[in-house]
């Protein structure tokens, strides 16, 4: 309940209106879980946050008020191919799941994109995936298809 | 010990303060810039490159100035023939893991084969900065790791 009370709190999904307002006593609840939970509490929690949608990426900021330069070119990137439904975790309101996700990840930095629950990378790979056209396909194969096979299709 | 790693690593493990060289502007290349140095350094060993370009791109991000804290590299390796691009950043990232955990707070990495490189031999150019590492006391951490 506490790992479902912290992933909630954290989550935005790219796409939805209204971000996620805690209630008071799920503050409570959340600050509290969250200062009892050991680090092993936090790999395990990191592990269903990255399944918890086809397109997962960790940033700073938000989708809409990205916080460093990187993260806002994966944001930029997914809007490019037309993929407005991904969760988005800001590291920057969570120390906690800030580091825990470069352990989780084995991974140094942030940005960070998953797809399938699977960690793909940060903002570089995400660039020169979209670039030699990559990334095209392996939203094909999750089920996404790239807004930029339309915009082609349409220039022809 | 190298002076070059000492300066790069934790405070904790330092047994003398060395006050760092005074900075000059971050275009002029300066070969005393110890982290990018140990950069070079240990990328050189490791990948033993056709081509390697180290670039300081601290003065681009809202960090003070002389600071050596924001890189962009460039690896041209036969090593990474057969990897994808994920493992090649990973051996990058290995490499250079001192340096992320302690003064470096972003790496941007370009891994490229020697081929690749003849086919495509340009440099991969930063997005502008929003701001993100004011006022972020990670960052600042991290500065101070590396100004110790």
């Amino acid at each position: 309940m506490n790992s479902l009370i912290r992933s909630t709190a954290r989550c935005i999904r790219s796409g939805a209106a209204v971000s996620f307002l805690r209630p008071a006593d799920g503050l409570v609840r959340a600050a509290s879980a969250r200062f009892l939970c050991a680090a092993a509490d936090l790999q395990k929690d990191l592990g269903e946050m990255v399944k918890k949608d086809k397109v997962v990426v960790f940033i700073k900021g938000t989708p809409a008020q990205p916080m460093c330069g990187f993260s806002n070119a994966v944001v930029q990137i997914l809007r490019m191919h037309g993929v407005d439904q991904y969760s988005s975790y800001n590291v920057l309101e969570d120390q906690e799941l800030r580091e825990g996700v470069k352990v989780f990840s084995n991974w140094p930095t942030i940005p960070q994109v998953y797809f399938n629950g699977e960690f793909v990378g940060g903002c570089d790979i995400l660039l020169q995936m979209h670039q030699n056209g990559d990334l095209v396909d392996e939203l094909k194969k999750l089920g996404i298809r790239s807004a930029l096979l339309d915009a082609e299709k349409e220039s022809k | 010990m190298l002076p070059s790693v000492s300066r790069c690593t934790r405070p904790i493990y330092l047994s003398v303060a060395r006050p760092l060289a005074h900075f000059r502007p971050p275009m002029d290349p300066d070969p005393n810039r110890p982290v990018e140095t140990t950069i070079r350094t240990k990328l050189t060993e490791k990948f033993k490159p056709d081509h390697l370009e180290v670039h300081n791109e601290s003065h681009m991000h809202a960090v003070p100035p002389g600071s050596e804290s924001h890189f962009r590299v460039l690896v041209v390796s036969s090593l990474f023939v057969g990897l994808p691009l994920i493992q090649r950043h990973r051996l990058v990232n290995e490499a250079l893991k001192e340096e992320l955990s302690s003064c470096v707070h972003a790496l941007a990495i370009q891994a490229k084969t020697p081929e690749q490189w003849g086919v495509d031999p340009a440099l991969g150019k930063s997005p502008p900065c929003m701001g993100g590492s004011k006022n972020d006391h990670t960052v600042e951490e991290k500065l101070k790791a590396g100004r110790e």
